[in-house]
């Protein structure tokens, strides 16, 4: 219970002092804090919104497990950006230039997607166990190269296509297409929100159940202990790293396959850095993540509403900011207090005295 | 008591803690605690790892506020909340372990924090030269400390301390870091300030050399002070009965158990310093049989550290073979080491043996998540890694409510417990054990003895590496001596004295014909 207590705290505690936070900000910028908020949960309701942000929590969930394998060992992968993007173009392109009987034309997109993402990964992995070179600097680097390198395989003497007044790649046929669910009016749900959901429950069970798993975590918590204990530190960055990148090369596909079937300017952006707020709103944690990016897609499409009521729509990225600044401090918070009393508890049923230092 | 020269002498002791008591979650550090320390005095303060000696020295020091009861100083009631505070109040501590930058000067050393006192140039330099010899420290104070020894670096601790004004100086377990010769040498120092008009506050466990240096003793006992004593009267015997309210284990072994299957053979072993300039273990020979406990005696820092991570797989060899029982392992990683029989009680538990928030069953896969009981296949066992850490709980009387509390909620010597337990699991051919009872208490001392002696005389090898001399010579079969990365002598633990090892462990050559060389013994070096 007390186990718990100490894991839905926290960010119970952030998003309350979040909302306290934009209230009083809303109010400085002379506007009605409860109207705002007001208008954003009935939006909820509106037209396409509950669909839209079904789906975008997909997408941000898949973006927030790709950062949470990394974090499980403290590995940082702020790269998942690049490698989203690299993988959405490459998945395109050859989804776009293939053809293929249905189903196994989307399967092989999704597994180009994967690799494309894991290969895009593996340079900062591979120069990290090899030179040393810390990972958040190398993917933040890599980020810059991806999108210099999707604009190069986009241009028309490449791979690109004009179409309008938007280049793109060539369109994937409808046998690549993953269909999804459509509610009419409501809007369509992607049909990869249940491989979302698969690969959350695959991700609970790798970190809990298996060897793998529980080496990824034991680097996390100590590597002095995890390499006394045989954990192989440069393999689980290898690993753990490419693992990420393969994840993170899925998080278009929802759009890619179920709505836009080509890679053009109009490619959504910054899900890779939403993704690592989320994972760290929600402790790494398959259910804490689910909760984060359900909680960030509805501040994204409610958000919209705030415009109507006369409210920067800006509001929300301070919101967004703020619960995953004072989410880190809860956690530190409660994670001491739950120490203490535990070690409280034990003291107490042992009655010892002594000890000390 | 010997006769204080320094101004405004007069009837009030130098410190008196009254009725302390510090609690911290989950235990009470010190409970009315009472401590009078005469000016001019060397005063011990004994008792075991874990009776609260560092708690309350904290206290005085100004680390940490008492909950309860006062503290004077010179007749005076103070408050310290800081070290500053303590500093000024002229109370100076000697930690344990060495608070010095190696990559700076003696002077830059003394001098770092207390710049305002002299400023850095000429005029701290000639107060150093002039506290040098107090504390009978002479080297240059331009000298790099990493040039130092051990006992010239402990000297440049109470030069700091000396610099910044203390007349009462903590000594915490001085002599843990030193050889009986350096400890002889620091004793002197000790009288030599002393007759100056310093008081000691001499923290130890060390019985023999609190009844050598002491000039009264107060012996503290689960937080408590359970009386005074005087140093000269009083037997170690008594004193040891005060300070553990009962009987203390022996590490003795009695009967050998050694055969001739040899489990662990190490042949020219290598290692080189990261820049590849001089060498951390310099052909290293040895030969550890079923049955035996080989112990390693040295100075900390010559090389033991580096030969058991390297055994361990967690180095890599310059040159060598290691071999197991027949299997060359000198290529593996540390988990198929692991899997071919090496249990693993690592020096730093926390470091290296403990996953620290996570539960106790969970750090009982640690090490043997590839393994029955812990695993199968690629998927963990939780059920059994669950059953198997209640059987270590039992049986190595580890007192824990529960296995699902954090290994951190646990007191230093039943973390060790459940280290040592579980690196007993899975029937190991081999045990290294680096200072396995460093830092626990006296129940869980005597326990992890008895299991390392039960494991041997069921045949397993043991490499036993410790800095507690007493139970290095009461484990072992076969003493080495390890000097500069070198196994430069043997000693028989039947015959040989802590001093004769002490004599080995510094290079001083053999003084005892219970210690043999081995190697050719290194000169001109330094």
């Amino acid at each position: 219970m007390g186990h718990l207590r100490g894991k839905l705290l926290p960010p119970a505690l952030a998003i309350v002092f979040s909302l306290l936070l934009c209230g009083v900000a809303l109010v400085i910028s002379g506007a009605n804090p409860f109207s705002a908020f007001g208008a954003m949960v009935t939006q909820v309701g509106k037209g396409t919104t509950l669909v839209d942000i079904i789906n975008s929590t997909g997408i941000y969930y898949i973006a927030a497990l790709a950062v949470a394998i990394g974090f499980q060992m403290n590995l940082f992968n702020i790269g998942v950006e690049g490698q989203y993007r690299v993988a959405a173009v490459i998945a395109a392109v050859v989804g776009g230039s293939i053809a293929l009987p249905t189903g196994i034309h989307t399967l092989v997109i999704i597994i180009v997607a994967a690799i494309a993402g894991a290969a895009w990964a593996a340079i900062p992995a591979i120069l990290k166990v090899t030179r040393g070179v810390n990972e958040v600097i190398s993917t933040i680097m890599m980020n810059g190269l991806a999108i210099g390198l999707s604009a190069y395989l986009i241009r028309r003497d490449v791979f690109g296509e004009l179409r309008g007044n938007n280049i793109r790649t060539a369109e994937i046929p409808e046998s690549g297409w993953m269909p999804g669910i459509s509610f009419g009016g409501g809007g369509t749900m992607f049909g990869f929100i249940f491989v979302a959901v698969a690969l959350g429950v695959g991700y609970w069970i790798m970190m809990n159940k298996t060897r793998f798993g529980f080496e990824l975590r034991a680097s996390g918590e100590s590597s002095t202990a995890a390499s006394a204990g045989g954990v192989n530190a440069k393999k689980m960055i290898l690993v753990s790293m490419l693992l990420s990148g393969a994840i993170a090369g899925l998080i278009s596909l929802p759009e890619l396959l179920g709505r836009d079937h080509t890679f053009s300017l109009n490619f959504t952006a910054g899900i890779g850095f939403s993704g690592i707020a989320i994972a760290l709103l929600g402790r790494n944690h398959p259910g804490g993540i689910a909760f984060g990016a359900l909680l960030w897609a509805f501040l994204d499409k409610s958000g919209l509403a705030l415009d109507n009521v006369g409210v920067p729509r800006e509001i929300v990225t301070i919101m967004q900011g703020s619960i995953v600044l004072s989410v880190v401090v809860a956690y530190e918070v409660v994670r001491r207090f739950e120490l203490a009393s535990e070690q409280r508890r034990v003291g107490r049923e042992l009655g010892t005295v002594g000890g000390a230092a | 008591m010997s006769s204080s020269t320094s101004v405004g002498t007069d009837e009030h002791p130098a410190v008196v803690l009254t009725g302390i008591t510090k609690r911290f979650p989950g235990v009470v550090a010190n409970s009315d605690v009472h401590l009078t320390v005469r000016r001019g005095e060397v005063h011990a303060l004994c008792g075991e790892n874990g009776a609260g000696k560092s708690t309350l020295m904290k206290i005085l020091y100004g680390m940490q506020p008492p909950d309860e009861g006062t503290i004077e100083v010179n007749g005076e009631q103070v408050r310290f909340r800081t070290p500053s505070d303590a500093i000024k109040a002229g109370i100076g501590m000697v930690h344990q372990h060495f608070m010095l930058a190696d990559n700076l000067t003696v002077q830059e050393n003394v001098v770092l924090g207390a710049e305002a006192l002299h400023g850095i140039g000429k005029k701290a330099r000639a107060r150093i030269i002039e506290l040098s010899g107090r504390t009978g420290l002479n080297v240059d104070p331009g000298v790099l400390v990493e040039q130092l020894g051990v006992a010239d670096r402990q000297r440049v601790e109470i030069l700091k301390v000396l610099y910044r004004g203390a007349k009462v100086i903590i000594l915490d377990e001085p002599t843990a870091v030193l050889v009986p010769q350096e400890v002889n040498e620091l004793f002197d120092t000790v009288r030599g300030m002393q007759e100056q008009g310093y008081t000691f506050l001499f923290i130890s466990h060390k019985l023999d050399e609190v009844r050598a240096i002491a000039d009264s003793v107060t012996v503290i006992r689960r937080g408590t002070t359970v009386g005074s004593a005087d140093p000269k009267t009083v037997s170690s015997r008594q004193l040891a009965e005060m300070m553990v309210g009962s009987e203390l284990p022996s590490p003795e072994t009695r009967e050998s158990t050694v055969t001739d299957t040899v489990v662990l053979d190490v042949k020219g072993l290598k290692l080189m310093t990261p820049d590849g300039s001089r060498p951390i273990l310099d052909d290293v020979d040895m030969v550890v049989r079923s049955g035996e406990v080989v112990g390693i005696a040295g100075v900390e820092g010559n090389g033991q550290t580096e030969l058991v991570e390297t055994i361990m797989g967690m180095r890599k060899a310059g040159s060598g073979t290691i071999t197991l029982q027949d299997e060359d392992i000198t290529k593996l990683g540390t988990l198929a080491r692991r899997e071919a029989g090496i249990g693993y009680v690592p020096e730093d538990r926390h470091r290296h043996g403990l996953l620290l928030t996570q539960p106790l069953w969970y750090n009982r896969i640690l090490g043997y998540q590839t393994r029955k009981p812990t695993a199968k296949g690629i998927w963990l066992d939780t059920d059994g890694a669950k059953s198997d850490t209640e059987r270590i709980v039992a049986d190595f009387d580890v007192r824990t409510p529960g296995i699902d509390v954090p290994a951190a909620a646990l007191s230093g010597g039943n973390q060790q417990k459940l280290v040592v337990g579980r690196e007993l699991s899975g029937d190991p051919v081999l045990l290294i054990a680096s200072h396995p009872t460093r830092g626990v208490d006296v129940g869980a001392q005597a326990l992890i003895w008895d299991e390392i002696k039960r494991a041997r005389a069921a045949g397993l090898a043991v490499l036993l590496i410790s800095a507690d001399l007493d139970e290095l010579i009461g484990l072992s079969d076969t003493i080495k001596v390890m000097l500069r990365g070198r196994l430069v002598a043997d000693a028989d633990p039947n015959t040989v004295t802590p001093e004769d090892l002490g004599s080995a462990m510094t290079g001083a050559g053999s003084t005892s014909a219970a210690v043999q060389e081995t190697a050719v013994v290194e000169e001109g070096e330094n």
